[in-house]
C-alpha cells in the first residue's frame, strides 16, 4: 500500500465506525420505545373492545370506558387548533414579514423562544387564574381548549416562522418586483410555498397537546363524566350549537391518570388500554401531517 | 446604425446625482447616467462596482430592506416622475419597470399562473383576456412554441434557459416601459445565453433595456451604450462601439482589455 492509500484507508475505518456508531446509537433509541409501545400492548390489548370505547367511566373495572374521553380529547383538540392556528400563524406572518427589525422586535421574538420552554403547569395556573376565575368561563372544554391554546401558541409560532423563513428571498423579489403588495405577496406565495411546513408544526403542537395533562388539571378537568357535552347542533335555526364549549371536560390522559392511581389492578389493564387509544390518535394525526406535507412537497420544490 | 439614431435621442429615465447608501455606507456617489428608449444600456465593471445596486434602485428594490437611503434623482419620462422619490409609490414603480434576475426565480406555479401573475395582481381576471396576454408575453420570449401544450405544467420543470425567458414573458406580460437584466445569463449555459442575448436584441424595438453584465462582450454584443463603473462611480458612459474601441477615461481601457476585474 502506498502511503496515500493507508491515508484513505485510515479515514474510511473512521467513515466505517461512524456509521457504525449513529446505527447502534439509532437501534438503542429506537428498541427503548419499542418496549415501550410493546409493554402498553401486552397490558392493554385484550382489553380493548367495542364495549371499552363506547362507555362511560364505571366503578366497575370491566364496565368501565373511555367514550367521554376520547370524545373529550377530539373537542378540546379542536378549540385548541382553533385558537392557537389562526393566532400563532398570524403572528408568525406579522414578525417574519411586517415588523420592523428593531430590538422591540428582537425581545418579542426571544420572548416567544421562551414560552415555548415554559411548563405546562405555569399554563395551567394562569389559565385558572385568567379564565376560569377573571373570564368565568368555567371549567369547560372552552377553557381546557383555550388553556392547550396558550400552551402551543409559541410552538405554532415558531415553527410557522421557520417555514416561513425556508420560502427563498429571491422569490419574494420576484413577487415584488412585478408591483405585489406585500399582502399579495404573503398571500400568493409565502404562505402557500411554506404551508407543508406550517402544517407539520401545527400538528407537531397539537400532539403535544393532545397528552397534556397538569394544566388540565389544573383549570379542572373532571375525571368521572357519565354523560356526553351537548351536540353542536340543534333542532331550530341556527343549528349549530355551542352549547358543549361550556360544558364539563375531560380528556385521555387525565382519563389515564384517574386508572392507574387506583389500587385495583383491573383499572390498571383500563389505563394501559386508554394509552393504547391516545397513542392510536397520536398516529392519525402525525399520518395526517405526513400526507398533507407530501401532497405540499410534490408540487414545490426549489 | 444610422437609421436608429433618430429614436435614439428619446430619454426613458436619467439618473442626476444619484446617491445611495446601505445604512451607513454609500454605495452609490453621484451617479449621473441617461437611458434612452428603445436602446439597451450595459452596465459594466467589476464585482462591487455598483451596478447591480444601480440597477436596483431602478424599481426601488432596495426599499424591501429596512436602513437603505435614496439621495438625489432618477427621472422616468415621458411623465418626469422621481422613481427613488420619497413621495413616489415603489409599487407604482415596478408596476412601470419590469425585472429580470441572475438566477431564474419562476414562481413554483405552472407556466400559465408565472406568466399571468403580473395581470392577476393587477385584478385582472377575465380568463380570455389573461389567455391572451399569457400567449402575446410567451410569444415574446421566444418561449411560446416551446411550452405552448404544457402551460400548466410546473415553471420548475423547464430547463434553466427556459425558466429565464419565462421570467423575462413575467416582465413582459404587463407591458413594463423599461425592462431591467441583473446579470440575466451568468447561470446558464452558452446555448440559453445566446438566445437570451437575442431575444434582448429583439425586445429593445419595443421597451428601454437596461443590463448589468460581467461579460464584457456580451455587453458589446448586445448593447447600444454601456457605462463603465467602479467604486460607485460611472468612470465613463458613452456609445458601446466608442467604449470599447477608443475609451477616453484609462481606467477604461484597462477595464475591457483585462487589466484588471
Amino acid at each position: 500500500m502506498t502511503p496515500i492509500q493507508q491515508k484513505i484507508a485510515r479515514r474510511k475505518a473512521l467513515d466505517r465506525f461512524f456509521a457504525f456508531e449513529g446505527l447502534m446509537v439509532m437501534t438503542a433509541a429506537l428498541l427503548v420505545l419499542l418496549v415501550l409501545v410493546g409493554q402498553l400492548m401486552f397490558d392493554g390489548l385484550s382489553r380493548l373492545s367495542w364495549q371499552f370505547l363506547t362507555s362511560f367511566p364505571s366503578r366497575f373495572p370491566a364496565q368501565a370506558g373511555i367514550v367521554s374521553a376520547w370524545v373529550g380529547t377530539i373537542l378540546v383538540m379542536l378549540v385548541t387548533a382553533m385558537a392557537a392556528i389562526p393566532l400563532g400563524v398570524g403572528a408568525a406572518i406579522y414578525l417574519e414579514e411586517y415588523a420592523p427589525k428593531n430590538w422591540a422586535t428582537e425581545l418579542i421574538e426571544i420572548n416567544i423562544a421562551n414560552l415555548a420552554g415554559v411548563p405546562s403547569i405555569v399554563y395551567g395556573l394562569m389559565a385558572l387564574g385568567l379564565l376560569v376565575y377573571q373570564f368565568r368561563l368555567g371549567q369547560s372544554f372552552l377553557t381546557a381548549g383555550l388553556t392547550l391554546g396558550m400552551l402551543i401558541l409559541p410552538m405554532v409560532i415558531i415553527a410557522t416562522r421557520e417555514a416561513i423563513l425556508a420560502v427563498p428571498p429571491y422569490v419574494r423579489e420576484a413577487a415584488y418586483a412585478l408591483g405585489a403588495t406585500k399582502w399579495q405577496t404573503v398571500r400568493d406565495h409565502v404562505v402557500p410555498y411554506s404551508m407543508g411546513g406550517m402544517l407539520t408544526g401545527m400538528i407537531l403542537a397539537l400532539s403535544r397537546a393532545v397528552g397534556e395533562t397538569a394544566p388540565l388539571i389544573t383549570v379542572g378537568a373532571l375525571s368521572f363524566i357519565a354523560f356526553l357535552p351537548h351536540p353542536p347542533w340543534q333542532d331550530n335555526f341556527p343549528y349549530v350549537s355551542f352549547q358543549w364549549l361550556f360544558d364539563p371536560f375531560t380528556v385521555m390522559p387525565i382519563q389515564m391518570f384517574n386508572w392507574v392511581s387506583r389500587p385495583q389492578e383491573e383499572f390498571h389493564v383500563n389505563a394501559a388500554a386508554a394509552g393504547l387509544i391516545l397513542l392510536a390518535m397520536t398516529v392519525v394525526m402525525n399520518a395526517v401531517a405526513i400526507v398533507i406535507r407530501a401532497r405540499f412537497r410534490k408540487r414545490i420544490h426549489w | 446604425m444610422k437609421a436608429m439614431d433618430a429614436s435614439q435621442t428619446v430619454l426613458k429615465a436619467e439618473a442626476r446625482g444619484l446617491n445611495f447608501f446601505y445604512g451607513q455606507a454609500q454605495a452609490l456617489h453621484g451617479i449621473t447616467l441617461p437611458i434612452y428608449d428603445r436602446c439597451v444600456t450595459a452596465l459594466i465593471g467589476p464585482s462591487g462596482c455598483g451596478k447591480t445596486t444601480y440597477l436596483r434602485c431602478l424599481n426601488r428594490m432596495h426599499d424591501l430592506y429596512p436602513g437603505n437611503r435614496y439621495e438625489g434623482e432618477v427621472t422616468l419620462y415621458p411623465d418626469r416622475v422621481n422613481i427613488v422619490g420619497p413621495e413616489v409609490d415603489p409599487i407604482e414603480v415596478r408596476m412601470r419597470i419590469g425585472m429580470v434576475f441572475q438566477k431564474p426565480n419562476p414562481f413554483p406555479k405552472s407556466i400559465y399562473e408565472n406568466v399571468a401573475y403580473g395581470l392577476r395582481i393587477r385584478d385582472v381576471s377575465n380568463r380570455s383576456e389573461l389567455d391572451a396576454v399569457v400567449e402575446r408575453a410567451l410569444r415574446e420570449a421566444a418561449l411560446w412554441g416551446e411550452v405552448k401544450d404544457r402551460l400548466q405544467a410546473s415553471a420548475l420543470n423547464i430547463s434553466g434557459g427556459q425558466q429565464q425567458r419565462l421570467c423575462i414573458a413575467r416582465a413582459l406580460a404587463t407591458s413594463p416601459e423599461l425592462l431591467l437584466f441583473d446579470e440575466p445569463t451568468s447561470a446558464l449555459d452558452p446555448t440559453a445565453t445566446s438566445r437570451i442575448e437575442e431575444l434582448v436584441t429583439e425586445l429593445k424595438q419595443k421597451v428601454a433595456i437596461v443590463i448589468v453584465t460581467h461579460n464584457m462582450q456580451q455587453a458589446a454584443r448586445v448593447s447600444d451604450y454601456t457605462a463603465f463603473m467602479y467604486e460607485g462611480r460611472v468612470v465613463e458612459y458613452d456609445r458601446t462601439e466608442t467604449i470599447f474601441t477608443n475609451p477616453t477615461v484609462k481606467l477604461t481601457e484597462e477595464y475591457i482589455t483585462g487589466r484588471f476585474g
